[in-house]
């Protein structure tokens, strides 16, 4: 056990230094910021200075060695907009998008499991049948499509959900955090809503998919000879095999989620670290965005990590040497 | 006094499919007493396996139980609910399969599995069961239980996975234990243990027990009486020895005469001519008839009724082989 995780520690170090080359490359095709920075009846000198204090000019390796030497000490540089460290930047929107992430994937997960649990069990169910044309929608309706009917119907129409921001803010473990708030709760519903939808409809149909395949198994009729309980056949017996498949593809799934909040985020001027991603991206704040890349990389890969504990751990037949 | 455990009148279970209906068990009746031990034999989709899943009403869609009784100590299982039934299966009638490699749930240990049983129908407390789960596992010959509990199947080999499997089976001391094609995926030595040792163990426990199975010679030193399936029909019914020794069905005789024996100095193996026909297409008459030896004119016609020819020995054939031939 102890040898596999320094053997992915090592991997995911590894792969966050590739994803740091990429990042810094990219970055440095994307528009001069510098132009951005100055005014625009700057002269070519107040350019000029303005790139040298950027650290600009120097050479692209010196400038990537730098770069890596700077992230190290946890430095990504200071926001070329709001002239303030673009990590700390990032971590003071951080909780409100975690707590968004949080929020839809445990939808996705409460509403799908239980539901493809059920279709998987009974296909021929006029239920399940309904239950499966939902899903469908849900994959493929568009994402903002979504989001703008939902602020439409129950914002707009019925004015029973606010369509913006994140509503009454309480302290928690030093994070500002609103869902424990009735106020951030109802904040919250709408943009959680939108965000799940697709990975909720996406996990219903692999575990249905699973279920459908376990049920046929032996021994879930060698279960059903012993007189298991309904419930217990459906949910311990077959849903825990049922799942295997379905962990990986979910840790992809979380992923998408937190990429797809910027989305989210943005239709909802919901204060997270997508939107700010969003407005930097309009404002070519450079340390900004990598400082928002290599962090949303290093919780992807920090995600697949935990999914494959998890994985581990459920199944006895993988060995972790 | 033998006492009667289980009678099965008249059963049909069909399956509604879309290409038409499955007759997969037609009209079987039998009976099996305390302690006995009764073998179904049959070729490949005769409806053995139908027609135990029929007594524990583990069918599925599309199949159905259509017609017919089954006395279990005195009460008719086919009126039974779906609640009542789960309180019969495992703690009265409990189940072997064919396969152990897929019988057992693999991400579940070793004891889990067996212990489930004994948390559904008994009330021993966790110490208690561990105790009788590991006197189980003795029992059926898996040496050091104790170590052996917290295993996964896929830490078995097929035999020992053979073995919990009979250990959940007798786990809550049934009344009936119904094994389908037990030893059908093991190898030959390993067979003869398994078998040898269910036979121990339901004759001390006084267990009645339903022996599915394709190989009449495998059972023979095992069935105290067997049946006969075709068809989903019963075609010969009685003692093992007489159908061993004296078959009055062609059928019966067909299948004893494709063994393979050591001491026979034939050629070459006999076989039964022809294939188990379509269910959805089959024969006017005897079901047997077009692959039988001895058919004649009637035989195509109608359908023969079972009937006793000797003492306990029964057939369903208009033209019975004699007992002496
Ligand atoms: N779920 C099902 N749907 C349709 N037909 C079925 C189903 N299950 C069984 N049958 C049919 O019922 C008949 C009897 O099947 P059964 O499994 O009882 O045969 P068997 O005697 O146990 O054969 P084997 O030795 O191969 O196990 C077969 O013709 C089979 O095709
Ligand atoms: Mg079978």
């Amino acid at each position: 056990m102890f040898k596999y995780v320094t053997k992915r520690v090592y991997q995911m170090i590894l792969v966050l230094f590739v994803v740091s080359i990429i990042v810094f490359f990219v970055m440095s095709f994307t528009g001069d910021p510098v132009l951005m920075m100055v005014t625009p009846d700057a002269t070519q000198a107040q350019i000029d200075r303005a790139r040298m204090e950027l650290g600009l000019d120097k050479p692209l390796i010196t400038q990537y060695f730098i770069f890596v030497k700077n992230i190290l000490r946890g430095d990504f540089g200071k926001s070329y907009v709001f002239k303030q460290s673009a990590i700390k930047l990032i971590i003071e929107r951080m909780p409100a998008t975690l707590e968004l992430v949080f929020v839809s994937v445990l939808l996705s997960i409460i509403v799908a499991i239980p539901l493809g649990v059920f279709a998987g069990a009974f296909p021929n169910k006029k239920s399940s049948k309904t239950i499966m044309l939902g899903s469908l929608l849900g994959i493929s309706l568009p994402n903002f499509w979504v989001g703008m009917m939902l602020i439409f119907v129950f914002a707009v129409h019925f004015r029973v959900m606010p369509s913006s921001g994140r509503g009454e803010v309480v302290n928690f473990l030093g994070m500002r955090i609103s869902i424990f708030t009735a106020d951030g709760f109802k904040h919250i519903i709408l943009p959680a809503v939108m965000l799940s939808i697709q990975s909720l409809a996406i996990l219903l149909r692999l575990t249905r998919a699973g279920m459908m395949e376990v049920m046929k198994q032996d021994y879930i009729k060698f279960a059903r000879s012993k007189g298991v309980l309904q419930n217990s056949l459906l949910f311990q017996h077959a849903l825990k095999n049922a799942l295997i498949p379905v962990i990986t593809v979910f840790g992809i799934q979380i992923g998408k989620i937190i990429a797809f909040a910027t989305v989210t985020e943005t239709i909802f001027s919901w204060p997270g670290m997508g939107k700010l991603l969003i407005d930097s991206i309009n404002r070519s704040d450079r340390p900004v965005m990598v400082a928002y890349l290599m962090i949303v990389a290093f919780i992807f890969v920090l995600l697949n990590f935990i999914v494959d504990i998890v994985y581990t751990s459920i199944d006895p037949r993988i060995d972790l040497r | 006094m033998v006492e009667k455990l289980l009678e099965v009148k008249d059963l049909k279970t069909h399956f509604h499919t879309f290409k038409g209906i499955v007759k997969a068990v037609d009209g079987v009746s039998f009976k099996l007493n305390k302690g006995e031990i009764l073998g179904i034999v049959g070729e490949s989709g005769g409806g053995k396996s139908v027609t135990g899943f029929s007594i524990l009403k583990l069918i599925e869609d599309p199949g159905k139980i259509e017609n017919g009784e089954i006395i279990f100590n005195g009460e008719n299982l086919v009126n039974k609910s779906e609640r009542e039934m789960k309180e019969i299966r495992g703690s009265k009638i409990s189940m072997i399969f064919q396969d152990p490699m897929t019988s057992l749930n693999p991400l579940y240990t070793i004891q889990q599995q067996i212990e489930e049983v004994l948390k559904l129908h008994t009330d021993m407390n966790a110490k208690q069961r561990k105790q009788r789960c590991i006197n189980l596992l003795d029992d059926v010959g898996i040496p050091q239980p104790e170590a052996r509990l917290k295993s996964y199947p896929h830490q078995f080999s097929g035999g020992m996975r053979q073995r919990a499997i009979i250990a959940a089976a007798l786990a809550a001391e049934p009344e009936l234990i119904i094994a389908d094609e037990p030893t059908t995926a093991l190898d030959v030595t390993i067979q003869a243990q398994i078998l040898r040792l269910m036979k121990k163990l339901v004759k001390e426990k006084n267990t009645s027990l339903l022996l599915i199975t394709h190989d009449l010679a495998v059972v023979a030193e095992m069935v105290d009486r067997a049946i006969v399936l075709y068809c989903g029909q019963v075609m010969e019914t009685g003692k093992i020895d007489d159908l061993i020794h004296q078959p009055i069905h062609p059928y019966t005789y067909g299948l004893l005469n494709s063994i393979p024996r050591l001491d026979d100095q034939k050629k070459r193996l006999s076989q039964i001519e022809g294939m188990v026909p379509n269910m959805f297409e089959l024969p006017e008459g005897c079901n047997y008839s077009p692959r039988c030896d001895y058919c004649q004119e009637r035989c195509l016609q109608e359908e023969p009724k079972i009937r006793e020819i000797h003492e306990g020995h029964r057939v369903s054939c208009h033209y019975p082989l004699s007992r002496e031939g």
